[in-house]
């Protein structure tokens, strides 16, 4: 087997520098990688050709680089990392269109597990906390809900498309560690199933939830999250319609006490 | 039931939006009514000594100055250093327009802060009768003529900037349109009150 130093020198090569971390206490550092080009390739065959030949730039063994995917289609969020300084899927990062060399860490608004894994709990949290869901179960059949106007159902398929994928949070500044802000997608969330007309009977505990802790009060409105959203969402739209929900609401559950 | 309980458990929400409210109601408007009383120095000291007299015969003038611009402006400031300092800066990682802004607003309402402080010391408590002379003494002096030009100009900018974040914290502009047509009309509010602040400084320069 060659090894990417002497590959580099027969033909085309891709120069990636990865921020690493061995474990979620362990240090951060770099690597440098050199692996075979291939047409249409995108980051994750970079990191699948890393684990099949687990040598740093100079050629020496290393231990492979860890990352999460699943879909590789953009559809399940799982691979998103920091590639060139933007928070992306790593699987619709393609090579061609990326600048080399490919600097890629991971997103480091969520803890590292290691290398490019990252703990993303708290956007679960986060949706648990504003019940992104529509109750549904009763110890009995209760029927077909009421229709949603065709209008509102496409709105509300833009918004379903999030994938959690932590893009958003990660480009967030008031997602940090003084703060205890949610994060854009849990509001955009809280929207899509405050429009829908069963997930509108609980519209108020979204409401409620909006308000508290790390709420909705504390976007200060860079609208970086609509800008690295990979699916477009109007994440600052919907944060906009939500803080004319929650002003009605508080202004409303005030003056009816 | 609910309401109350989460209210008591959090009253971060209350102050957050105490704060943008206090920022363009009576904060706001008073920034504006005080860039127009400046105004009348463009038609000489004594359009200006009028105007301030003007103010001066209000009845209730204390009260007024305490409950509708010293406890608000007192509350908007200190709660917005603290909104400063918990905020996160990465404009250097996202560096798109509103981001830019975002720390723009921090950073000038900071400079504001200090601002109104030292300008406070120098004007309303340094003891001097309120009126053209004083001014014109003041801005005389050439570091103090640009200390008042930065200190309008982050005023200006903070107000404008901020009324266009007030209208999503309260929920009036939601599609990306109406912000986008905000942020204009915005911007000419800055460039017009500014442009007036620092004309009527230069205004104060000319002796009586």
């Amino acid at each position: 087997m060659s090894t990417a130093a002497e590959t580099m020198e027969t033909t085309r090569t891709v120069h990636l520098i990865i921020e690493r971390q061995d474990s979620p206490e362990s240090e951060p550092y770099t690597q440098e990688f050199v692996v075979p080009y291939r047409p249409g390739m995108n980051v994750i065959a970079c990191l699948m050709e890393i684990q099949r030949n687990p040598r740093n730039k100079q050629g020496d063994p290393v231990a492979p680089v860890t990352w999460e995917m699943n879909c590789l289609e953009e559809i399940c969020g799982a691979c998103t990392m920091v590639i060139n300084n933007r928070p992306r899927q790593a699987c619709s990062a393609l090579v061609d269109k990326l600048e080399q060399p490919i600097r890629i860490r991971p997103m480091r608004t969520f803890p590292v597990v290691r290398d490019l894994v990252v703990d993303r709990s708290r956007m679960f949290d986060a949706l648990k906390k504003i019940k992104a869901w529509v109750p549904i179960d009763g110890t009995y059949d209760l029927g077909a809900g009421p229709r949603m106007s065709e209008r509102d159902q496409q709105i509300a398929y833009e918004l379903s498309r999030c994938f959690t994928c932590g893009a958003c949070v990660e480009a967030c500044p008031n997602v940090n560690d003084k703060n205890s802000f949610i994060g854009p997608f849990a509001i955009s969330q809280a929207r899509l199933f405050n429009m829908h007309p069963t997930g509108a009977m609980h519209k108020e505990d979204r409401l409620e939830a909006l308000m508290g802790e790390g709420g909705i009060h504390e976007c200060g409105n860079a609208q970086n999250c609509v800008q690295v959203c990979p699916k477009g969402i109007p994440l600052t739209t919907s944060i906009a319609a939500m803080n004319r929900q929650v002003t009605y609401h508080a202004l409303g559950a005030w003056l009816r006490k | 039931m609910a309401v109350a309980q989460a209210a008591h458990k959090n009253r971060e929400f209350l102050w957050r939006r105490l704060h943008t409210l206090s920022g363009v109601i009576p904060v706001g408007l008073f920034l504006l009514e005080h860039l127009f009383t400046n105004a009348t120095a463009l038609r000489g000291p004594a359009a200006f000594n009028d105007a301030v007299d003007a103010i001066q015969t209000l009845p209730l003038l204390h009260f007024i100055e305490f409950f509708f611009i010293f406890l608000p402006i007192t509350y908007h400031g200190v709660f917005g250093l603290y909104v400063a300092f918990v905020s996160g800066y990465n404009a250097n990682r996202f560096s798109f327009g509103r981001n830019i802004l975002f720390v723009f607003q921090r950073v000038t309402g900071v400079i504001t802060f200090v601002f109104i402080i030292f300008h406070l010391w120098t004007t309303r408590f340094s003891g001097n009768a309120p009126n053209f002379d004083m001014v014109h003494n003041l801005v005389s002096n050439p570091a103090y003529f640009w200390f008042m030009i930065i200190g309008v100009v982050a005023a200006t900018f903070h107000f404008a900037n901020g009324l266009w974040s007030f209208c999503i914290h309260w929920g009036i502009t939601v599609g990306a349109r109406a912000q986008r047509i905000t942020a204009w009309v915005t911007l000419i509010v800055f460039v017009v009150l500014a442009g007036m602040g620092v004309a009527s400084i230069i205004a104060f320069t000319h002796s009586a």
